[in-house]
């Protein structure tokens, strides 16, 4: 039986990171994301070097006494620390063209559910058409006033 | 017949590094870009078939399947892939036209066809693979390309729009990647089919959390209720063809992994409630979003949301009744969706607007695109003889069928919002089309490029509604095979312990401990 009690010392580095990496997250600016991002990654990076069981052993087949170690979650860690380094490459470039355009990387809200919204709490209409407004006193002066448009022509 | 499963992957993956070296030659690329896709839909088709007989399974490199990564194409998986192929064909025609008459600007060709490529090779990794971790490598791939095409040309507003659906897509992410060094703790193994045979043996809690996680992170993909806030924000700043796409695919990308785990990994259907509610909550508030909006696209995303209800209503009820008809909902929702984005797109380009106050008089100036819209805005409100109406019957009749007071809750929930999307589409049509516009337009000619794609997909979607008999047929074979789990298991994992790839014949205990 292989001892699977995790290492305690990485348990609290990955508790860390996350912390950290959640913290971050939850800030306006893009840059502080983009480390957010980064340090939970690798927290989930950790993650998989842990799920691989202690260190320690010998990681080719055959050197060595016991059991190799498991070369799967190296294998999982290493694509996810390639994948994570392309979009973090993305993301900066994301940043520094938020920064072109408006001089700061900060997420901005998008303002048309608030405008619908705000439009619902001053009981306003979105829009005005020809069906909105009547231009006589009342309905029956309305309807006395409607022509169907064939009868135009010859009144 | 087995090396067809693997082209739907590497076929544009190729075509996409051609597509890339032959960026000088934008009549190349588009021939390459074409060609590489109608090969895909070929082989996809092919696929539809073949998997009817039992699933194809790839051990790629020839290493066996628990360690060696390994592609399966059931019949889910061939299903989605053959509609995801027909609608992604039929947007790049669209696109190619649009360039054409439009600027680099809106469409730079040269970076467009190369993304686009390799977001179809994501969709169909993620599809066809037979293991966690390569669908996490699939997800990553088209949502790699998915950044790059919701910030084409950099401007603003999609910038902007760009920023907060990448973070909260790299959220999901590291979300999934969690889950699946938690799964891999627990288990030993990433194989899909391994941890069908695993997973029932571990402790219940530990199970019900790695469930939850693997849900939350499809979830957002997929954008269910409480984690949808993200995706009206940001799909309709995009070009149309890639909204279209976007909204067509990407999020049954999330349902789809959502099934499959559901499924296969997680049978006995402990969340079942929750998702129920989670499914009448996304329905109801999405469509009450669609009914507020001005802005046509904002207002589709909205329905987009709303309608992804239905398909986790049909998953939620796990019986097959209610899978299979959650298969063709999404199969029919995949047509529809992308059809009317791409309508949009050309009402965009005939009225000047996207905003209903000021768009009008469609249907006098162009009657084609009133007829464009009208029919998949039908079938996705559901009206009888189409296919959207077939799809929602087929899921009340399994909500009533299961019979507990929830799914009468969330069979009048569906009706509800039903009838709700129908109001919204309508009030779209009288004022796009029916209105007296506030400005007279100078007559556009609408491309012919950009209308045969769409009528193409109009049709597509009419096509489900005659073969619906057929095709629930399909489903409802998907949905037995994917209920008894047996017949994906025994595909990858003939002898219970490996698959049939060269290293089976190493050491036999290798790759079991954990």
């Amino acid at each position: 039986m292989i001892d699977m009690s995790p290492n305690l010392v990485l348990v609290v580095t990955i508790g860390v990171l996350f912390a950290a990496g959640v913290y971050l997250l939850l800030e306006r600016s893009l840059s502080r994301v983009l480390i957010g991002v980064i340090l939970v990654g690798n927290g989930a990076n950790l993650l998989f070097l842990v799920a691989g069981g202690a260190a320690g052993r010998p990681p080719i087949v055959g050197s060595g006494q016991g059991p190799m170690s498991d070369p799967l979650p190296q294998a999982m860690v290493l694509t996810a620390i390639v994948i994570t380094l392309g979009m973090t490459a993305f993301l900066l470039a994301l940043a520094y063209r938020s920064w072109q355009l408006n001089r700061h990387d900060e997420v901005q809200d998008d303002v048309e559910d608030r405008r619908i919204a705000r439009l619902a709490g001053r009981d306003e209409r979105a829009t005005t058409d020809s069906d909105t407004e009547g231009f006589g006193e009342s309905l029956d002066d309305e309807a006395a006033e409607a022509r169907d448009e064939a009868d135009r022509g010859s009144a | 017949m087995n090396w067809v499963v693997p082209l739907p992957v590497v076929i544009p993956l190729f075509a996409a590094g051609l597509a890339l070296a032959l960026y000088r030659r934008p009549n190349v690329q588009r021939l390459v870009s074409v060609s590489a896709l109608s090969l895909v839909l070929a082989a996809s088709i092919t696929l539809l078939v073949l998997a009817d007989e039992g699933p194809l399974v790839v051990e790629v490199g020839d290493w066996a399947a628990p360690v060696g990564i390994n592609l399966v194409a059931d019949r889910l998986s061939s299903l989605m892939l053959t509609i995801s192929a027909a609608v992604t064909l039929c947007v790049l025609l669209y696109s190619l036209a649009q360039g054409q008459q439009d600027d680099e600007e809106s469409a730079p060709v040269s970076i467009y066809h190369p993304t686009y490529l390799v977001l179809t090779a994501g969709v169909a990794n993620a599809f066809l693979s037979g293991d966690l971790f390569n669908i996490y490598v699939g997800f990553e791939i088209l949502l790699a390309a998915s950044y790059v095409l919701i910030t084409l040309g950099g401007s603003g507003d999609r910038i902007r729009a760009g920023t907060v659906y990448i973070v909260v897509a790299l959220l999901s992410s590291v979300l999934f990647l969690v889950a699946i060094a938690m799964i891999y703790a627990a288990c030993g193994t990433v194989n899909l089919a391994q941890l069908a045979l695993r997973l029932p043996e571990i402790d219940p809690g530990v199970r019900l959390v790695l469930q939850v996680m693997l849900l939350l992170a499809f979830a957002i993909k997929a954008a269910v209720f409480p984690l949808s806030a993200w995706l009206p924000d940001s799909y309709p700043t995009a070009p149309a063809p890639v909204t279209a796409v976007f909204a067509g695919l990407l999020t049954k990308v999330g349902v789809y992994a959502i099934i499959r785990t559901q499924t296969l990994l997680f049978p006995g259907g402990q969340l079942d409630d929750v998702l129920m509610w989670a499914a009448l909550a996304t329905m109801v508030i999405g469509i009450l979003g669609a009914v507020a909006q001005d802005d046509i696209k904002r207002l589709l995303s909205f329905t987009l949301v709303s309608h992804i209800g239905y398909m986790v209503f049909g998953i939620a009820l796990s019986t097959q009744a209610g899978y299979s008809a959650s298969i063709y909902y999404v199969v029919h929702h995949i047509t529809v969706q992308t059809a009317l984005f791409l309508v949009v797109g050309l009402v965009e380009r005939a009225g000047g607007s996207t905003s209903l106050t000021r768009l009008g008089g469609l249907a006098k100036a162009a009657p084609v695109l009133a007829i464009l819209f009208f029919v998949p805005a039908m079938n996705l409100a559901g009206i009888p003889p189409l296919s959207g109406f077939l799809g929602k019957v087929g899921l009340l009749e399994a909500g009533v069928q299961q019979g507990t007071p929830l799914t009468y809750i969330l069979v009048a929930g569906g009706v509800v919002t039903s009838l709700l999307t129908l109001y919204a589409l309508v009030k779209a049509w009288n004022k796009a089309f029916w209105q007296t516009p506030s400005e007279v337009r100078p007559p556009v000619r609408l491309p012919f490029g950009m209308v045969a794609p769409t009528a193409a997909l109009v049709g597509v979607g009419l096509l489900l509604t005659f073969a619906a008999g057929p095709l629930y047929g399909y489903t409802d074979r998907a949905a037995a095979s994917l209920q008894a789990r047996t017949p994906y298991v025994d595909a990858v994992l003939p002898d219970g312990h490996r698959g049939e790839g060269k290293s089976a014949d190493a050491s036999p205990d290798e790759g079991s401990h954990g």
